[in-house]
């Protein structure tokens, strides 16, 4: 739509090109947008997902049976949550390699804290003050001394399950509160219960921050540009130590939704969670170069693969096709994503 | 923002004396001294590498002089970063274009300067306030909305342009503003070079186009390897002289 570059003399009002696509009526294009390749990449997620729910129910009818959306749901409010986390450092053209292992320590922090005889609030506070000291700590090594994010995180996720091991003995705690079951099995709605609540209403939030305030812009133009954004006056360095800290803060958080779903605390590290937040950033077309993000693309990168996980599951294929069908859906997407506009 | 209010009558308002600063073993700028007078339009030139980027970029806060110093209004500043140089009222348009491509035009006229509304971003001022800066420049810049990425180097650099003279900058400084610009955009860009002069704005320009050096400035300093070696009233001053100075067949 670069009409107005051509270097013809035009007024204010008439350098505002008009895309040619709108010209023919809202049927041409609707058309001219479905042939463009760039559409489908800014919404690989969402189609994604619609297929994979298509196909899984034409193969299995009780794929859509109101227990198992709500276990879909459920089951994927951890990892939209650690999505949407990670996307606030890949758009600082950052990575958070350590963000499961920060969720597991945020778990054993709860799980200590509940043994040792704390209040449940207590323990909330302490698995997310945990996380966002991890996370303060990722972001001042990567924004102030200058280490690559990818071995400061690398270094984390090592430390970090390291701790928890330390932390837990190596032995879960069993934390059997109501408190959990009611926000892990009751909800507002049908089929969605209070931690789905909870992920939706932190990515509400995360998408108002990213658009709608000063913070968000100065994120993507950390990635988009730091040059720019320095000569601008943007301390490039504190916006990177938050969005760290933000990180660590939402896998405080989903540790404690890790905990009500599962009512006991795993010691040991979700790997799965560290590659499918990944995985679910690239499918929801944000750039792992920075600049470019969206909230609603990772959270519906993080509905399909749980999705993708759970039919596969329902379907009876075997455990050990699971990580293959991740690997192979990333990749398509990220192949899709050059086509990207 | 108190930049406008002090305004002292006669000194200059940006100057440098006696800056030095090296990269490793390039003296990228060795004892330069040069001064930027209120409601003139400075020029700044030199051969490729001469150190005129370096200079300017330390009146931007973007380098700190390693002796010597800058003083604002006569007075020792040192700008900690780029925002204090802005708050100091001096905005720049660098040389490679400090724009976020992801952005659209809009986000990057308000980068770091965002108008809120109760602590979210004000999108509907800052779009129709973008359009009122573009529009008066009058350059063929497409919608406030569109991403810098779409914009031709001339559209990116009017934006650019926009930015600098948008926030009642005392001084405007632009590191080559007219040289990825065709005919018709190098003489809006001069036109409102000369606007903003006009209007009371200091500004510092450099430039390898002599012809637009002579028709613009009333003060050309001339650098040559590091060095200040001449500054010249552009009225008792030639084209042919300035190359001499630059290439160093005239003595200074
Ligand atoms: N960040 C930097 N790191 C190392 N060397 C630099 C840096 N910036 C500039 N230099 C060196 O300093 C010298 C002066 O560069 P500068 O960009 O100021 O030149 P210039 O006069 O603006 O040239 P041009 O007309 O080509 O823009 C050059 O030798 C350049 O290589
Ligand atoms: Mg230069």
């Amino acid at each position: 739509m670069s009409t107005a570059a051509t270097g013809t003399p035009a007024g204010p009002t008439a350098s505002k090109a008009t895309p040619p696509a709108n010209r023919g009526g809202a049927g041409h294009a609707v058309a001219s947008r479905l042939r463009d390749v760039g559409f489908w990449a800014d919404w690989a997620a969402l189609v994604g997902l619609i297929v994979l729910v298509a196909v899984f129910t034409a193969l299995e009818p009780s794929f859509l049976s109101s227990g198992n959306v709500t276990g879909m749901l459920s089951a994927s409010a951890a990892l939209v949550i650690l999505a949407v986390a990670q996307t606030f450092v890949v758009a600082t053209a950052g990575i958070d390699l350590s963000i499961a292992s920060v969720t597991t320590l945020g778990i054993v922090v709860l799980g200590q804290l509940y043994a040792g005889g704390q209040s449940l609030g207590v323990a909330f506070a302490g698995a997310v003050l945990a996380g966002l000291l991890a996370g303060l700590l990722n972001g001042f090594l990567v924004a102030k001394a200058g280490i690559t994010d990818f071995v400061v995180t690398l270094g984390m996720l090592s430390a970090a399950s390291g701790l928890a091991l330390v932390l837990s003995d190596g032995q879960p705690v069993t934390v059997t509160e109501s408190f959990f079951f009611d926000i892990s099995l009751d909800g507002p709605v049908e089929m969605v219960t209070w931690i789905v609540v909870i992920a939706a209403v932190i990515a509400v939030v995360a998408h108002v921050v990213l658009f709608h305030t000063r913070f968000g812009t100065h994120v993507l133009a950390t990635g988009g540009s730091p040059e720019a954004a320095t000569a601008t006056g943007i301390s490039t360095a504190r916006v990177k130590v938050a969005v760290y800290a933000v990180a660590g803060l939402l896998a405080g958080i989903a540790a404690i939704i890790i905990v009500a779903r599962l009512g006991s605390t795993p010691p040991a590290a979700n790997t799965a969670y560290l590659l499918n937040s990944v995985a679910a950033v690239v499918l929801g077309g944000v750039s792992l170069f920075g600049g470019k993000a969206s909230i609603l693309g990772p959270v519906f990168g993080a509905l399909l693969l749980t999705v993708l996980l759970n039919g596969l599951t329902t379907l009876g294929v075997s455990q050990y096709y699971q990580p293959l069908s991740v690997g192979v859906v990333v990749v398509a997407a990220a192949f899709l994503m050059r086509f990207q506009k | 923002m108190n930049a406008l209010e002090k305004k002292t009558a006669a000194g200059p308002i940006v100057e440098a004396r006696n800056v030095s600063l090296s990269f490793g073993s390039v003296k990228a700028l060795q004892d330069v001294s040069v001064t930027v007078a209120p409601g003139e339009i400075t020029a700044l030139v030199g051969d490729n590498g001469a150190g005129k980027s370096t200079l300017v970029r330390c009146f931007s806060g973007v380098h700190r002089p390693q002796s010597g110093e800058v003083l604002l209004d006569g007075r020792p500043v040192a700008f900690s970063s780029p925002e204090a140089a802005r708050s100091a009222g001096i905005e720049t348009v660098h040389q490679n274009l400090a724009l976020v491509e992801d952005l659209t035009v809009w986000q990057n006229l308000f980068l770091n300067r965002e108008l809120t509304r109760f602590g979210m971003l004000d999108r509907r001022r800052m779009k129709a306030e973008a359009q009122k800066m573009v529009s008066e420049l009058a350059v063929n810049v497409p919608e406030v909305t569109s991403r810098v990425r779409r914009l031709s180097g001339g559209q990116r650099q009017a934006v650019s342009i926009c930015r600098a003279a948008g926030f009642s900058s005392r001084l405007v400084i632009m590191d080559e503003p007219t040289a990825a610009l065709g005919v018709q955009e190098t003489a809006r860009v001069e036109e409102l070079i000369l606007r903003l002069r006009d209007e009371g704005h200091a500004v510092l320009l450099i430039s390898h186009n002599f012809d637009q050096v002579v028709r613009l400035s009333q003060q050309v300093w001339v650098m040559r390897a590091g060095r200040c070696v001449a500054g010249r009233r552009t009225d008792a001053t030639t084209g042919q002289e300035i190359v001499g100075l630059i290439t160093g067949a005239i003595a200074a």
